[in-house]
Order: C-alpha cells, then structure tokens, then sequence
C-alpha cells in the first residue's frame, strides 16, 4: 500500500481500526480528540461501535464491560484522563482483560498544559492504580513506528490478557507524517477466547471478576500476573540502538519523541568527528534493563546521558540498569518545552568537556 | 401413598449454594424474583449480570449466569460497554443505594439518559449495609446511622435522592417503577415489575430501572419483623411506590 500523509492521531485511530479493534469510547481531552473526530466518522464503515462517554472514569470501565465480551476495545486519551481510567485499569489487570489505551500525554501535574510532554512515565509504567500490576506499554517516537505498536498493542494485550498502553505526545499526535499501513495485518494466531462472557448456554456460568475474599485466592491471582510480567521481560522487551559503536564516548537514553531529537543532535555531532550513541526503549513497561546493561558496559562508553521531558521518571529505569557501573547524568526539559537538537547538543559538550579525553592505549 | 410433587423449588437461574446475606435481608428474595423471571423469559442462557460493590458484591456466586464484577458505582458503564458490542444478550446490573445513588450516580444517570438497552435492579435499604451501617443518600431524615449518629440531619446533608423520579425527568423513553418485597402482596407486584422490566429489554425498547425496597435488620438495628413494619411506615412513605415511567406503546 502506498504511504499517505496522515496526522498522528488519525493514523493511530485508522491503524486500530486495520487490527480489528472496531470498538471504541472515549472522552474528549486535547491533544488526542482527533482519535474520537476520526473515528466517529471512519467507524460506521466498520459496524463496530462508537461511543462519547460522560467522564473518562466511566470510559474506562466501558472498556472493561466491552472487553469481557472478547471483542478488541480501545480509548485514547491524555494524562488528567488517563488518570481518571485508573480505576478500570486496576479492574481490567486483576480480572486478566485486554484492551488498548492510547496515551497522548501532556504537562503536568494537576490540569498542567496541553503541550509535548513525558510526564506519565511512572503512572504509565509502574502500574498506575492501586494494586500490584503492571500494563504493558510501547513508545513510538515516530508516526510510522506509532501505526505499528498500536497495531501490535492489539496482539499483545490479547497475547497476555492485559491491558496495553502506547504512550505519546502532543507531537506524536499533532504532527503530519507519510505512513503505509498493510494491506492486511498479519499476526500470530492467538487462542480462543474461552475466557469471555458469552452466556451460560450448555457451560457453567463464567465470572469476570478482581475480587478475592480468600487471601490464599488472592495471592494466588497475584502469582498469575507476576507470571506473566515475567514472560513479557522474556518475549517483548523492545528497543532500538542508533549509530551505537567502539567510538562513542557517551551513550543517550532517550524514548519517543525526545529520542528523535537526539537522533537529530546524534547526527550533528557525527558531521564533527564526536560520536555519540543512542539506547531507545520501545517496550518501555517491560522495560530493557540487561539490554541497556549491555550496552552501557562496553569499555568505550565513559558515561551515560538520560534525557526525557519530564524531570526524570525513566531515569530511575536506567540507574537500575547502570547501577553505578558508569557515571549517569540527566537532562530534562518539562511543562510542554520540547529540547531542541541545539540543547541536547550543548548537554552532550557539556559532558565531553568534563571528562579528559580517552588516553590512547598503549600498544602492547 | 400419595404422590409427592414437587411445588417449591431452587429455580433454574439461581446456584445452589447458600447465600451469605444476614437474617431478615431481602436481597435473597430479589435474587430469586430476578432468577425466576431470567428463566420464565427464555432469557438465562443469554444473559450477563453486572454485580455491585456492597452487600449483593457476591452476587455472581448466586445467579446461574454469566457475570462481571464491577468497580463500586460503575456497572452502568460495564453493561453499556458489554450491551453495545452485544445488543443480542440480556444484561442487568444489580446495585445497591450507596453503588447506584451515591459514587455512581453519574453512570446511572447518563446510561438511562442514553437509553441504554439494559436493566437494572436498584436495592434501596436506605444504608450502606456491607462497611457496617454508613448514611447513605437514601438514607431518610433523622434516621440513625454509624456516620449520622444523631439522626440524618437535612440541613447538612440534603434530603434522601428519589432516584427513580429523578432518572423519570430524563425525557428519554424508559421504564421506571418503584416497589417494595416485605410482605407477600408486595413481592408479587415486585416480580411483575421486574418481569415487564426485562421484557423491555427483551423487546429491544429502552432502558429499565426497578427500585426495590428494601430491610437491612443488621444495621437499621432492629428485628426482621420490626424491619419490615419500619419499611411499611417509613421508607414507603418517603419512597412511593408505582410506575414511574413507561415507553409509549406499551401496556
């Protein structure tokens, strides 16, 4: 299929749509309505429902009522209404339901700004509601990439039987890129959903349900979670290495759309001679600490440079993986200011100057 | 010897296991009115029930049907979730005055206001039975609770919510009825109500709400048979019963 320029909002609402999630509710919340304009249009095309909700509390547990149907179901949304999902998301974890969420995250804290921001790391990945659980969540730092993991959320939340967040910004979904979608999307064949509520007809009734009484029941559910986190750190631990080599000097970690501005100062600096390195979690819930590790240990590395626009939330991620087997630094721009190339740039030199240069090995 | 017939029985749309609710309580009695009108009405093997947070919280132990356990207020949202990816099942949700009045009055309100094509069965005892007791917004003035020990006072509290009037002033078509299940005569009229209930939904016509009235013993802290004197005088005064609203057309 040809490549169609497409705003990132619409294009993450037609790549749902191509991976059969024909069910939809939302709330409207800048900078993500476009999803609900897009989709309140596109879903009769599918026969799949639409549907404007009164709070994005009540959204989220819609999704839950949905879900237990089998059927895929999505919402997209942004930070102050994410937080409003909580609640369901808690719910949907502990009865083992999937479903999709769409995060165009904003400013914050509190009613914060409307503008690019990666404040909700932590809420998004280190589980969000109350209880122990934890959702699975991708970050795309580019429309084409966003059009993928959203299709590829789909899969997986149905995969694992959890809910699945893609988590982006005002310029993941603002910006117009060209994007191709397949021409049908292929995936791995999952099992049958025996799990769903179809009626009681020839079965024994089927209960979707978080609430234990029975501490050893409980415990029990909270094993089955811990089960599959740890298959996911097993099978979906997603990441990319950008121009990574013997001759860095400094290695970035950078996710979304602040990785993508790193890529652009990356390639500043390499038309100068200075090389620098770039480690991008995808899968940043679960998150690739012994990938990072990896990378962060080879002799060439002098230090680490974590940058995020927020004040430092996946940082806390990549201390775990350096755990103090390289010096780390942060940068971080919030409240909707996007760093420019030039700033990352001017950190990276910052760095540089204050380490003395490598001495040349001595021959032997 | 005689045959013996059977003549009262479990009916088909309960589970056989013995309920947790506390002596004199009505849910049982509800529970089974639902039951035996999900199984009258061909409707049992289609349907899914939404339990509440609150005393009727395991209420998917009791039904013979599918379920889904819900957030605290929320199961309007879950059956209009489940209901509009599957109009061709039967949904109820079953909640209590402190789910369905107070945390989840928003998702009450706009499911009736969207019409929704699902049924509800609102139990008002006019307390929060299962944390021991609390006021609730049904909770009458005056009336004494573990968080309004002196009475129910209106003048910092408001006045009792009359749910079903409030949701009958939505001008979207449903039907609303108020009845009560503490003396023979009135659990017939409750199982009729219930009955034309899911029959709208059967019939695919609107959105249904039946408020029952409801004892509480335990925490109104008085006998099952003084309970249910106390509901005649007292909760049936504040809380009339009848037919709120019906969808034009039907009888």
């Amino acid at each position: 299929m040809a490549k169609i320029l497409m705003k990132g909002n619409e294009a993450i609402a037609e790549a749902a749509l191509r991976a059969g999630a024909t069910n939809y509710f939302c709330y409207p919340i800048t900078p993500q309505t476009e999803v609900a304009e897009y989709l309140a249009k596109r879903m009769p095309d599918y026969g799949g429902v639409f549907l404007q909700a009164e709070s994005e509390v009540a959204v989220g547990n819609m999704l839950f009522g949905a879900a237990s149907t089998g059927k895929r179901v999505f919402t997209s949304s942004s930070s102050p209404g994410i937080s409003l999902m909580q609640e369901a998301l808690s719910y949907m974890a502990g009865a083992h339901l999937p479903c999709v969420i769409i995060n165009i995250m904003r400013g914050g804290p509190g009613l914060g700004g409307i503008l690019p921001a990666q404040s909700d790391y932590f809420q998004a990945t280190k589980g969000g509601g109350h209880g122990d659980y934890r959702i699975l969540v991708l970050a795309p730092s580019n429309l084409q990439e966003a059009v993928d993991l959203t299709m590829l959320a789909f899969h997986l939340a149905d995969k694992y039987r959890n809910p699945a967040m893609i988590i982006g910004d005002g310029m993941i979904g603002q910006m117009m890129e060209p994007v191709e979608f397949p021409e049908k999307y292929v995936e791995e064949e999952l099992p049958v959903k025996t799990w769903a509520a179809t009626g009681a007809s020839g079965r024994k009734p089927l209960i979707i349900k978080s609430l234990f009484l029975d501490p050893n029941a409980l415990e029990h559910n909270n094993i089955l979670l811990k089960e599959k986190y740890d298959q996911m750190a097993k099978e979906e631990v997603r990441f990319e290495l950008y121009k990574t080599g013997p001759k860095n000097r400094i290695l970035l970690v950078s996710y979304g759309t602040m990785a993508r501005i790193c890529q652009t100062a990356i390639d500043a600096l390499e038309a100068e001679g200075i090389s620098v390195g770039l480690f991008r979690p995808i899968s940043v819930y679960p998150f690739p600490h012994s990938q990072l590790r990896e990378e962060i240990s080879r002799p060439n590395v002098e230090s680490v440079l974590t940058i995020e626009m927020s004040m430092g939330q996946m940082l806390e991620d990549v201390e775990r993986a350096v755990a103090e087997r390289k010096p780390l630094a942060f940068f971080g721009r919030t409240g909707g200011i996007v760093p420019s190339p030039e700033e990352v740039i001017e950190q990276i030199r910052k760095l540089l100057d204050a380490q003395p240069a490598p001495r040349k090995a001595k021959k032997a | 010897m005689q045959d013996i017939n059977t003549t009262f029985a479990r009916p088909e749309g309960l589970t056989d296991v013995v309920t947790h609710y506390c002596p004199g309580c009505t849910h049982g009695v509800i529970h089974r009115l639902v039951a035996e009108v999900l199984v009258e009405l061909g409707l049992r093997e289609r349907t899914v029930g939404v339990a509440p947070v609150g005393c009727s919280v395991l209420a998917y132990n009791y039904f013979n049907t599918d379920f889904l356990e819900s957030p605290h207020g929320r199961a309007p949202a879950l059956a209009t979730g489940f209901k509009r990816l599957r109009p061709d099942m039967i949904v109820f949700t079953y909640q209590g005055d402190g789910d369905l009045a107070s945390i989840g009055m928003a998702e009450i309100v706009h499911a009736a206001n969207r019409g929704e094509k699902f049924t509800t069965i609102f139990v008002n005892n006019a307390i929060y039975g299962m944390t021991g007791g609390q006021m609730a917004p049904t909770t009458l003035p005056g009336q004494v609770t573990a968080t309004c020990p002196f009475g129910r006072d209106t003048a910092l509290t408001g006045m009792p919510i009359r749910m079903v009037e409030l949701l009958s002033s939505l001008a979207t078509p449903a039907y609303l009825e108020r009845v009560a299940v503490h003396s023979p005569a009135h659990i017939v009229r409750a199982k009729k109500a219930i009955k034309t209930a899911f029959t709208c939904q059967k019939e695919e016509r609107c959105f249904s709400l039946i408020e029952v009235l409801s004892t509480c013993p335990t925490n109104w802290g008085i006998t099952p048979g003084e309970a249910t004197q106390w509901l005649d005088a007292n909760l049936k005064a504040f809380f009339p019963l009848g037919v709120y609203k019906r969808p034009e057309g039907m009888q």
